[in-house]
């Protein structure tokens, strides 16, 4: 179980400084599937960070399976099950796909093994296994890769940073395809998912809605989903034709 | 062969090699011939002044190789070396060639490799030259390889250049003239630490049309180190050349990067990238994600960059 409490988060803006989390409070029980939605700009990705240990916050205490781990680092977060898939997924010079799933494994994955992650993203693993994780990759290739790697990981605790975010929407057909896939597969791990989409929101057990580095909405999915419809917390896909997917 | 267990360690860092190689090879140690071995196709006889050998594969040569590794264990040993390569029309080989010293003494030792390359027509070459340096001595550990390559028309050169560790100065001189439709792949990895001082500088020259020339130079300075890269493609003709130099600096290393293109030809490309820069953080950041520690992260970044 993960929880959050009173988290504050504040940045220098020349003279002025701007609150991105405000006093924000947050329960995620285990073997859930919780997407977190809301404006652009309202924290949820500093909220996915902070939780990850890339961001510390100035207040506040994070709790992971009964534990303080607000004072650890990104490492220490990450060995005791923290899993953090990056909005815009990293590159790097010459480490190639499987070395990153070995990394993410933590040992020296079998081709096999590394076989099954990259399938269950969609991708064919002869064909990437060897590739570098470089701007050869196109943007949904290097997000499947980005998944592929938390699910090798196989950690309680999964936070995706707005996996719809610089791709295509056939792309992003496919990749809620993942996503509901997990949701079946769902043990005692949780999911944390960042995302504006409908296709998304509709899978979760759990909606969380953050404005303003507040949660202003929290509760079942079915419950909350009628009420965010067709605001900016909640579109579809084809608006991601016209307005970028939210991401902005 | 006779060799020590320093000797042969630096022959496993220089070449890969465990054993004796497959096909031709010369091996030298202290400036002393330990080994060598010719085929029918591929000859190596010393130049009569004993300044170097000559290297010598007969056109139609398929699928041999060279190796030619130097290793100095001795402390204070100074060597200027001259090996010419004349390589046979529509032949194709691997030569491995470098260079491991061990100082463990207080005086300076020193290589100066010349390799002369003159590849015939059609031809294909891989050449890979690794340097190393090992040795707790105060003497320091000096590499100076010079690389001069004639191509004839469509040939095709691949070369890699490897030095990332104990060597503490080097200069490293490289040039190459392309006669029509021969290309030239270059890929260089270079790691300095300590206080070393690395110099490498690259002339090419594109004569023919249809020649081309693909230079990348991927580097890290680490602790006080410092480096300087010149690459430079001419082109006179209808030509392609590509150089590209990228350096990571870390801790307090400086790079130097001297990019430089000249087309005396409306139909000659040249194209040039650069960048250096520290490691990114959100780099770090991922694999610190996948559970590894700043360093790990820093070490894994940096093994991929120069692999």
């Amino acid at each position: 179980m993960l929880e959050l409490k009173n988290i504050s988060y504040t940045v220098d803006e020349g003279d002025n400084s701007k609150t991105i989390i405000n006093g924000l409070n947050l329960k995620i029980d285990d073997g859930k599937f919780v997407v977190i939605t809301g404006p652009n700009g309202g924290g949820k990705s500093t909220l996915a960070k902070i939780i990850a240990g890339i961001i510390k916050p100035d207040e506040g205490q994070i709790i992971f399976n009964g534990e303080d781990i607000t004072s650890l680092s990104i490492t220490e977060r990450a060995r005791k099950g923290v899993s953090f898939a990056f909005q815009q997924p990293v590159k790097f010079k010459g480490i190639k796909v499987i070395d990153l799933l070995r990394i993410a494994a933590g040992k020296d994955l079998k081709i096999p093994e590394a076989c099954t992650y990259l399938a269950e993203v969609g991708l064919c693993a002869r064909d990437y296994i060897d590739r570098e994780v470089n701007g050869s990759l196109s943007g949904g290739e290097l997000k499947r890769i980005e998944i592929a790697t938390i699910i090798a990981r196989k950690t309680s605790l999964s936070v995706f940073d707005e996996p719809e975010a610089g791709i295509d929407l056939w792309s992003f057909q496919n990749l809620t395809r993942i996503f509901e896939k997990m949701r079946k597969d769902i043990s005692d791990g949780s999911i944390l998912i960042i995302s504006h989409q409908e296709r998304i929101l509709k899978i979760a057990d759990e909606i969380i809605v953050i404005a303003d580095g507040k949660v202003t909405k929290q509760g079942k999915g079915e419950e909350i989903l009628p009420q965010i419809i067709g605001t900016d917390s909640a579109v579809d896909a084809c608006s991601m034709l016209t307005n970028d997917g939210g991401n902005k | 062969m006779e060799m020590d267990e320093i000797q042969k360690r630096l022959i496993e860092e220089v070449a890969d090699l465990h054993d004796v190689p497959v096909g031709a090879y010369n091996f030298r140690a202290n400036s002393k011939l330990v080994g060598r071995n010719t085929t029918a196709n591929i000859d190596i006889v010393s130049k009569e002044d004993g300044s170097g050998i000559d290297i010598t594969v007969k056109p139609g040569t398929k699928k041999e190789s060279i190796h030619i590794p130097v290793v100095i264990s001795a402390s204070g040993l100074k060597e200027v070396v001259y090996n010419d390569f004349y390589i046979g029309e529509d032949s194709d080989v691997v030569i491995v060639a470098g260079c491991g010293i061990d100082n463990c003494g207080k005086q300076d030792s020193e290589h100066d490799g010349v390799h002369r390359f003159f590849i015939g027509k059609n031809a294909r070459v891989k050449y890979v030259e690794k340097h190393y340096g090992s040795g707790e001595g105060e003497g320091k550990r000096l590499l100076n390889p010079g690389t001069e390559i004639h191509m004839d028309e469509g040939a095709v050169m691949e070369m890699e250049m490897v030095q990332i560790k104990g060597v503490d100065s080097t200069h490293r001189t490289s040039t190459a003239e392309l006669k029509a439709g021969a290309k030239l792949y270059i890929q260089e990895r270079l790691m300095t630490h300590g206080e070393q001082k690395a110099y490498s500088s690259y002339d090419v020259v594109l004569e023919g049309d249809g020649s081309s020339a693909d230079i990348v130079s991927r580097s890290v300075a680490r602790d006080d180190s410092y480096q300087k890269v010149d690459l430079c493609i001419r082109g006179d003709a209808e030509c392609y050349g590509h150089t590209e130099c990228d350096s990571i600096i870390m801790d307090n290393g400086r790079v130097l990067a001297v990019p430089a293109l000249e087309a005396n030809c409306v139909d000659a490309s040249l194209v040039h990238e650069a960048a250096i820069g520290k490691i990114a953080g959100e780099q770090l950041d991922k694999l610190m994600t996948l559970g590894l520690t700043e360093q790990e992260a820093e070490e894994q970044i940096i093994n991929g960059f120069l692999k």
